[in-house]
């Protein structure tokens, strides 16, 4: 009941996003047909205007775009003519996808394993050199790794492609330089909920009951200590699969993440709502899946 | 709430037959963490882009259509223009124009007729015949409202062109283009037009096929197949990715047509591109935005570097309607103390020519008149006279510019000249792009960067801008003497008559009154091995037909480094 309250919710919060979206886009100076080539006379940038209806008062540009979305329609590409906002996501979506959930699930398998064995270890040689880890890669930005890793693997070592999207192996250097900033958050906020767990009454039981070691760390330790990394995971999952416009645009790989940014550059208006708008359908779900996550995980959390 | 309890429990269950029950057992969740790697084969698994293309060219940003009445930037127009036809095409080795759909004109002797023959043998890669309807129709459409073509001004030339498209004339067929039967084509000009042959030339007066666009509207050219009147026909249109080319054999010309299939890789990051270009996966750079600017006087010194002179200008706007920019002493005394040189040799690096001019040489009948030089004496005594005597009393004004290391860094040098020259104080004001375009219309800028590149080998695509009602004007100038003039010129049949008019009227510009101050020529750059690659020509409108383009026989990828 509790989840599909939250379900149905999820409407008009989109309704209010899109509506937002489409006001403030507009707020910003300079239209999608501003170029620095003006149009010879006014009327040619009248046609373009009427063409697209940007002519019209905001409020009937709007419920026209809602009757688009009603029917799966983006509408049409400003910058990109011949194009429509859902042939671009259909497109560049797929790619992001792939990209995302490989570097996802990089940043939770090195981060996780990496979290639990420096609290673990705390105070030794070990917590030592994976937290130093844990932080450069936190504190490096993608747009350092990235051209690093191009310079060792692809250009000095000639190991793998600079760039391009052509086959698995040109997927390796963009994961590495998208998941590695993720994966020392992830193994952070591991380490920190490990921490905090070890010092929970219920470990102090399971130990005075004699449990063995690692059977207290794993079945239930972790199992509490983990729940900080799934909460990142749903907005983290969401940011990584619309994209990332610096790796995307390093590796030049035909994401979505590009056109996030650059729409708003462009003043793309259907662009910027459509992708704002896929943006928030993939964090509000994600954010859904990881709170029934909870009830899983932790048997404290009861939803209904 | 029982049945919300059972769903959880379901839900659970369902984890559990996943292995994953309670999350406790690691190995349940290192597998679930590398499903994604699953994903990998997907990547491999994509249709085409089989085999590399005899030709890799990386060629810019990406192309906002390859529709030939849409179109506006040069990436764009060097896909399409290997995509479709005009009635004239440009020749590879000097960009002049040359017979393409048309096999031959005539021009009548004042210079406002022409009339064209279409090449017989002339089809679409889809079968059709191409015709003189088709000519007429796609110049049509260019003016047509409904297609907002925001290059339409292209065919303002034609008789009644501009009325059609502002809707003051609703019917096409007062416009100045007829079919005389299926293989002639009658243009009427408002005026002789003595670089008409290279607009016809020009992507935006392409033929395109009427018979697909009807049928699929604004997305004709992502439905395939897209019927092309090119040497080229599209294989695949992969957005921030390729565009992926391949002979046509329909072609009139086909036998000509040298690479069969040719990938233009679309790109925005200049490392990127050089790092694909050193290690041999890409075999062209041409697209000056491309190349990294701090590894500029490295990269030159490269044999397989190519730098050339081209249609392309950058200089300053005044806005004349404000103060103290209104007084043309003052906007002469700040030209004068500029110097130029200082900027090609310290910043750009790039081969460009310092411009006194606005008019690149080279230029066919169009000798640039001379306009002013470095002169920071006079200068000041120009400031003095103006009422500002080293600079006193002097406002503090903006210099706008749009965001980019090297315009940053210009302006940077151009302020710190005119406070050590003149003794004046000028802020920076850096814009967003779209916001730096907004100011520079509305005139809310005293000072402003600008570029222009011109679109035909004629210096009416620098003079028209500054007549009074042109959109491109943008200074707040407007000089009815100017507008006479390059009018005037216009009206010449005789060139050497038309040259004095239009030098006239360009003196007006750079140096008796001065809305504007050029500062530099832009220099075209391109990358490729010119042992390997044949067939591109410097020329000044930075052209070069991709069908003329080949690899040397013999010669395989090398894949080098350094």
């Amino acid at each position: 009941m509790y989840f599909l309250k939250r379900a149905i919710f999820l409407l008009p919060l989109l309704l209010l996003i899109s509506a937002l979206a489409f006001a403030l886009v507009r707020v910003a100076p300079g239209g999608p047909f501003d170029k620095e080539r003006e149009p010879s006379t006014p009327d040619i940038e009248r046609n373009l205007k009427a063409k697209y209806h940007l002519d019209e008062p905001l409020w009937q540009q709007y419920l026209r775009y809602l009757g688009g979305l009603a029917r799966g329609d983006f509408g049409p590409s400003l910058k990109y003519r011949s194009h429509t906002v859902n042939d671009i996501i259909a497109q560049g979506l797929p790619v992001s996808l792939i990209l995302g959930l490989l570097a996802f699930g990089f940043a939770q398998g090195v981060g996780i394993p990496l979290g639990f064995y420096t609290a673990v270890r705390k105070g030794e040689w070990g917590d030592w050199v994976g937290s130093f880890l844990a932080i450069l890669a936190v504190c490096v930005p993608g747009f350092v790794v990235g051209p690093l890793l191009v310079m060792v693997f692809a250009i000095h070592l000639g190991w793998l492609p600079v760039a391009l999207w052509e086959s698995p192996l040109h997927a390796v250097l963009p994961t590495l330089a998208l998941g590695l900033y993720f994966s020392g958050r992830v193994a952070r906020l591991m380490r920190e909920g490990m921490l905090s767990t070890l010092h929970e009454g219920f470990i102090t039981t399971a130990r005075a009951k004699g449990l063995s070691e690692p059977a207290i760390l794993i079945k239930h330790a972790f199992r509490l200590a983990v729940l900080p990394v799934v909460s990142y995971a749903g907005p983290l999952l969401a940011d990584l699969l619309t994209g990332s416009f610096v790796i995307e645009n390093i590796f030049r790989i035909p994401g979505i993440g590009v056109f996030l940014v650059n729409s708003t550059q462009n003043r793309d208006y259907p662009m910027i709502v459509g992708l704002v708008l896929l943006y928030a359908v993939l964090l509000l779900v994600l954010n859904l899946l990881v709170d029934l996550s909870y009830s899983v995980l932790d048997r404290r959390v009861k939803h209904g | 709430m029982k049945f919300s309890t059972d769903a959880l429990l379901s839900f659970k269950r369902a984890f559990r037959f996943l292995g994953a029950s309670c999350a406790v057992r690691p190995l349940p969740l290192l597998l679930l963490l590398l499903l994604p790697l699953l994903l990998l084969p997907l990547l491999s698994a994509r249709p085409a882009v089989p085999s590399r293309a005899d030709l890799v060219i990386i060629n810019g940003a990406e192309p906002e259509s390859l529709d030939p009445a849409i179109i506006t930037g040069q990436a764009d127009g060097r896909v399409v223009r290997a995509l479709f036809e005009g009635l004239t095409r440009i020749n590879p080795t000097n960009a002049a124009p040359e017979p393409g759909l048309a096999h031959r004109w005539e021009i009548s002797p004042d210079g406002t007729t022409y009339t064209f023959h279409l090449r017989t043998n002339a089809a679409w890669s889809t079968g059709q015949p191409i015709t003189a309807e088709d000519v007429v129709y796609s110049w049509i459409r260019v003016l047509d409202p409904n297609t907002a073509a925001d290059y339409a001004g292209q065919l303002f030339f034609l008789k009644n062109g501009e009325e059609f498209n502002s809707g003051r004339i609703k019917d096409p067929a007062q416009v100045g283009v007829r079919a005389l039967d299926a293989h002639t084509v009658r243009a009427e000009l408002t005026g002789p037009t003595p670089f008409f042959l290279d607009l016809c030339a020009f992507p935006t007066l392409a033929v395109a096929p009427k018979f697909a666009i009807e049928k699929h509207g604004d997305r004709w050219v992502v439905m395939p197949p897209m019927p092309v009147s090119g040497a080229y026909e599209l294989v695949e249109w992969r957005l921030q990715d390729r565009i992926r080319v391949r002979r046509n054999p329909r072609y009139w010309d086909a036998a000509n047509v040298h690479s069969s299939v040719v990938d233009f890789l679309s790109m925005d990051s200049p490392m990127t591109a050089i790092n694909l270009y050193l290690t041999g996966r890409a075999d062209i750079i041409w697209d000056k935005s491309l190349v990294p600017g701090q590894l500029m006087d490295a990269l030159r010194r490269r044999p397989d570097c190519h730098t050339f002179d081209y249609l392309g200008t950058l200089f300053y706007r005044y806005n004349v309607t404000r103060k103290p920019f209104d007084d043309v002493r003052v906007r002469r005394a700040l030209a004068l103390a500029v110097d130029k040189r200082r900027i090609v040799e310290k910043i750009t690096r790039g081969g460009e020519r310092v411009a006194a001019h606005f008019t690149p040489r080279g230029m066919p009948v169009y000798d640039p008149p001379a306009g002013l030089d470095y002169d920071p004496d006079q200068a000041r005594k120009l400031l003095a006279q103006a009422g500002f005597p080293g600079g006193k009393g002097f406002p503090v004004f903006q210099y706008l510019f749009n965001t980019g290391k090297t315009d940053e860094q210009i302006s940077v040098e151009i302020q710190a000249m005119w406070q050590r020259e003149l003794g004046i104080r000028m802020e920076l004001r850096q814009a967003e792009w779209k916001v730096y375009l907004v100011a520079l219309r509305a005139l809310d800028y005293d000072v402003g960067r600008s570029s222009w590149v011109g679109d035909y080998n004629d210096p009416n695509t620098f003079l028209d801008m500054f007549m009074s009602n042109n959109g491109n004007n943008r200074t707040g100038w407007k000089s009815t003497r100017y507008d006479e003039l390059v009018r005037e010129g216009n009206r010449q049949t005789d060139p050497r008559l038309r040259e004095k008019f239009l030098r006239e009227a360009e003196t007006l510009l750079v140096r008796d009154e001065l809305p504007i101050v050029p500062l530099y020529f832009y220099a075209g750059i391109h990358f490729y091995d010119s042992a390997r690659i044949e067939g591109i020509h410097p020329n000044l409108i930075d052209e070069h037909p991709v069908y003329a383009i080949r690899k040397k026989r013999g010669s395989e990828p090398v894949s080098s480094n350094r």
